[in-house]
């Protein structure tokens, strides 16, 4: 158990090292000088914010101080929580700035993708082996899985949204509210919510009842399948174990596919104007805010690693070879 | 008598064709029988043994029955041989490695499978069967994962018992196991029936040196027809059709295992049952053959018990 | 007697045989063939549109936001593009961006999956803590990062970093076929006739497993599509020419949706779908020629 996690952390730790690095190399050695051209964009639009910027360079990155040293700066001033001042939403501390935008985020993404896997991993295993409704989950899937996020999410903006009026395409919450715990306020939300919420669990619905699908078909196929079948057992009882089986691999799937869903989530905000870290990207790149877009990969990066980690926690709990290895091992 | 095949014709659906795996097969097992069946690769052994419990999808039932204990086995209609499965026909699969589903406790599949099949467990039953052939009664208690080879090869063996069925097939199950612990698992195959708790029994292999140490009967197949059939001792040593006495002679020496390759001594290979050659099918690669064996030569008790199907026998 | 077969005999098979069932098998498969056909098409269309219709994809016309009609296919863009021209040439692009980002993940999947499943030992415990690092950072975030600070974006340089960063997966299932293949007799036949670790992947271990690693390809083709496409919505796509994501992020960007012109929006985001969808019909449809398991009886 030790070992297997032990094993687990090293990789998120480094990765973590790897995603600093990356952030910390890419502004410094990409051509062109990102920096200096940084500061001076950001100086003609707003003098004030370039002087602050400036001031701040030199404090944090010193890029007069030997590359060494300038990158442990880079890690000391992260782990006091400082990833800079947003230029977009000047004065605001970017971390301030994400925070604000991850609740947005995570209210997308949780629910759909754990109702997806569900609902996916059902119809998957439920249509295996089941010749009409395979013939009608298989396409549909296969339709959904290959769609770009943010292209059904503009399609279901526009039909459910523009045309057919029942729900709003833009941002969070109504213009004329303020955010307060009103019943009024939450069902805004609420209604806000739905469309981006439901075109993000679409389209990974699609690839989870696929996946599900296929690994329901080969644990058909397998041998204990073979030996419950020739002894008679009801197929009730052989599809119990083959999705038991099958979802197994669907949990590292989840693992696997993190990477993808965040990115669907990212694209499928800025359809809606959606006040996440989607729509953070979006006005970062706009703004040449350089800093916000970095701390937003941080955190991008943070929230993938702690889910695999709780991935890999579930995972140990559902597959009781995992555990019956390690009793072996201990004892 | 347990077991009676008459005529028995299972063909594969395949994209060139039928294949005529099992090609008008019949034999009795009586009570108390173990029947050992052995042949080459592909002579129909595998195909008979899965007709008799559980065809896969690309079989066909063309012709002829089989009863059990005076009963027609509806061995073409899986839902209605259903009822038979586990109760009177049984199975010891070839893969008994990976047999047990690999995320449930064992005891719990078996309580589970038990069920399913409207039997209330027995644990006392079940923990007797265990001790017959020395499983310690934690295995109940663990994964598959955790048994070793021999460990699971046993557990499986048991599980198919378990309702005291009247025909157990055992299939191929020695291939993937050492010596020592291929004459253990056939010893204690026959100690099943000398306890009572299978009435008959059908040992498919291609080891005729193993079959000869457990089967009271044995039987050749070749190319989906039986070739020969006689009490174990008498085939060993007084074999009547030409594929027999050279799959006697290939043997190094009764009772030292041959590798299923060493076959290849016969001279040739065995016909394709896509479109099987008329007459005795073994004609092509037999030493004696003549004209008469342009005709099919029909199977003939040359002796008590002892049947062949050779023009020259 | 192919059904029969009680031991496995692929070695025995002659590779002839065996290429001539796939084929049969191959012809006779609906997913394969209606998937190739959907995929062939929208190539030809990429590849001879552009030279046939000429014009630039770019150029403002004179007659803004018109729906389709005889003399606009797709209709124009609030700026007179018409979408057609742009839909045939963002084709294009993204043919080139799932081949080239496609291919240099393949590239770098399968070396890296043969080198750890074959060599073992700390160089396979090396590149497995890499393909690890890569697996769980999450892609698109690191392409942001990058193409935020690429003053000048190109097809080619997207497609390159999408290769670099999409090819975890396959090296995993790379290595773990070739784990599998390195103990089989031929494999060890040719290491003790001496031959090179390179020749015995080249000759021995590739070559036994190439259906599988063109169908990892095409997983990667359309994986690279997909990721692509999101880089353009966001607005680090290729700073000249135009590709489908192009045209759905300047769809969004000028309220297409709000302006009800669907045609600008629905013809990149349906060739997008049905190049990725055809993609993975057409490989399912291999998976079934060569594993005869996953035939419908």
């Amino acid at each position: 158990m030790r070992r297997y996690f032990g094993r687990k952390l090293l990789v998120y730790g480094l990765t973590f090292f790897v995603a600093v690095t990356i952030n910390w190399m890419v502004p410094r050695f990409m051509p062109g000088d990102p920096i200096s051209s940084m500061v001076a964009r950001a100086g003609a639009s707003n003098p004030a914010a370039a002087e602050t910027m400036r001031a701040y360079y030199t404090e944090l990155f010193g890029l007069d101080q030997p590359i060494w040293q300038q990158y442990l700066n880079f890690w000391a001033a992260l782990f006091q929580g400082d990833f800079g001042i947003s230029i977009w939403a000047f004065p605001s501390p970017v971390s301030e700035v994400i925070l604000g935008a991850v609740p947005y985020t995570l209210a997308l993404m949780i629910p759909a993708v754990l109702l997806s896997w569900v609902v996916g991993n059902w119809f998957g295993a439920f249509a295996a082996r089941r010749k009409a409704l395979d013939n009608a989950v298989l396409p549909v899937g296969y339709v959904l899985t290959a769609m770009p996020y943010m292209w059904l999410a503009v399609l279901l903006a526009w039909g459910l949204g523009v045309v057919a009026g029942i729900f709003p395409v833009a941002g969070g919450y109504s213009f004329s509210m303020r955010p307060n715990w009103s019943w009024d306020f939450i069902l805004d939300l609420l209604h806000h919510w739905t469309l981006p919420f439901a075109s993000l669990f679409l389209v990974a619905l699609g690839g989870w009842a696929i996946g599900m699908r296929n690994m329901i078909i080969y644990e058909l196929e397998s041998d204990y399948s073979n030996y419950l079948s020739a002894l008679g057992a009801p197929q009730r009882l052989i599809r119990r174990y083959a999705f038991r089986n099958a979802v197994l691999p669907q949990i590292t799937g989840l693992a696997l596919q993190l990477g993808v869903l965040v990115a669907g989530a990212l694209v499928t905000e800025i359809v809606f104007s959606y006040p996440g870290l989607g729509s953070l990207i979006l006005k970062a790149i706009q703004n040449q805010d350089f800093f916000l877009l970095q701390g937003t990969f941080l955190f991008i990066v943070l929230g993938v690693l702690i889910a695999n980690f709780i991935i890999d926690i579930v995972y140990v709990v559902v597959d009781p070879r995992t555990r019956a290895g390690m009793a072996g091992a201990q004892a | 008598m347990s077991l009676r095949v008459n005529d028995l014709k299972v063909y594969y659906k395949t994209l060139k064709g039928e294949v005529k795996a099992l090609d008008g097969v019949s034999f009795e097992v009586g009570d108390g029988e173990i029947l050992g069946l052995a042949g080459e690769s592909g002579c129909g052994k595998t195909t008979l043994a899965k007709s008799l419990i559980r065809m896969d999808g690309r079989m066909r039932h063309t012709g002829g029955t089989v009863e059990l204990d005076g009963e027609e086995l509806p061995i073409g209609d899986d839902r209605r041989m259903n009822a038979f499965r586990f109760h009177r026909v049984s199975l010891v699969p070839q893969y008994s490695m990976s047999a047990l589903n690999p995320t449930r406790k064992i005891g719990k599949m078996v309580t589970e499978l038990l069920r399913s099949r409207g039997v209330t467990p027995d644990a006392g039953k079940l923990r007797g069967r265990l001790d017959a052939v020395g499983l310690p009664h934690e295995v109940l208690d663990r994964y598959p994962i955790e048994l070793s080879g021999g460990m699971k090869q046993r557990m499986v063996m048991v599980v198919s018992t378990l309702l005291d069925p009247s025909l157990l097939i055992a299939d191929e199950i020695t291939s993937a196991l050492d010596v020592s612990t291929q004459k253990a698992v056939a010893g204690a195959l026959a100690g099943f029936r000398d306890d009572g708790l299978v009435k008959s029994m059908i040992f498919v292999t291609h080891d005729l040196s193993l079959t000869y140490q457990i089967a009271d009967t044995i039987m050749i197949m070749y190319a989906g027809r039986l070739a020969e059939k006689a009490p174990a001792k008498e085939i060993i040593e007084a074999p009547r059709h030409p594929y027999t006495r050279l799959l006697i002679n290939s043997l190094p020496e009764v009772g030292v295992r041959y590798a299923e390759r060493k076959l290849a001594g016969i001279a040739g290979s065995p016909p394709s049952l896509l479109n099987p050659p008329k007459g005795c099918r073994f004609r092509d690669r037999c030493p004696l053959a003549f004209g008469q064996c342009e005709q099919e030569p029909p199977v003939v008790e040359v002796a008590p018990n002892h049947s062949v199907a050779c023009w020259k026998a | 007697m192919t059904a029969l077969q009680e031991v496995p005999a692929q070695d025995a098979a002659a590779p002839a045989a065996v290429r001539r069932e796939a084929l049969h098998f191959a012809l006779r498969n609906g997913k394969l063939v209606t998937g190739l056909a959907i995929v062939l098409l929208l190539l030809l269309l990429g590849l001879l549109g552009p030279v046939l219709i000429g014009g630039t994809p770019n150029a403002y016309g004179t007659q803004p936001m018109q729906p389709p009609s005889g003399e606009h296919w797709f209709g124009t863009t609030t700026f007179g593009q018409d979408v057609f021209t742009q839909f045939v040439h963002g084709l294009r692009t993204t043919f080139a961006v799932g081949v080239l980002g496609g291919g240099i993940a393949a590239v770098i999947g399968m070396l890296v999956g043969f080198v750890a499943g074959y060599r073992g030992g700390l160089v396979d415990e090396a590149l497995n803590m890499l393909t690890n690092i890569v697996l769980v950072i999450p892609t698109l975030a690191v392409l942001l990062i990058i193409n935020a600070y690429l003053g000048v974006r190109s097809v080619g340089a997207q497609a390159l970093f999408i290769g670099l960063t999409s090819w975890p997966w396959a090296a995993r299932a790379i290595r773990a076929q070739t784990f599998s293949l390195r103990t089989r007799d031929f494999v060890d036949l040719a290491r003790l006739s001496g031959a090179s670790t390179w020749r015995i992947i080249t000759r021995e271990i590739a070559p036994n497993m190439s259906s599988y690693l063109f169908m990892t390809f095409i997983l990667l083709f359309g994986g690279s599509i997909l990721i692509a496409s999101s880089l353009d919505f966001i607005g680090l796509g290729p700073t000249e020419g135009i590709s489908l994501g192009l045209m759905l992020q300047n769809a969004n960007q000028w309220s297409a949706m709000q302006l009800g012109m669907w045609w600008w929006f629905i013809p990149p985001g349906a060739g997008i779908t049905a190049v990725v969808g055809a993609l993975y019909v057409a490989n399912v449809g291999l998976d079934e020629v060569f594993n005869p398991k996953l035939r419908e009886t």
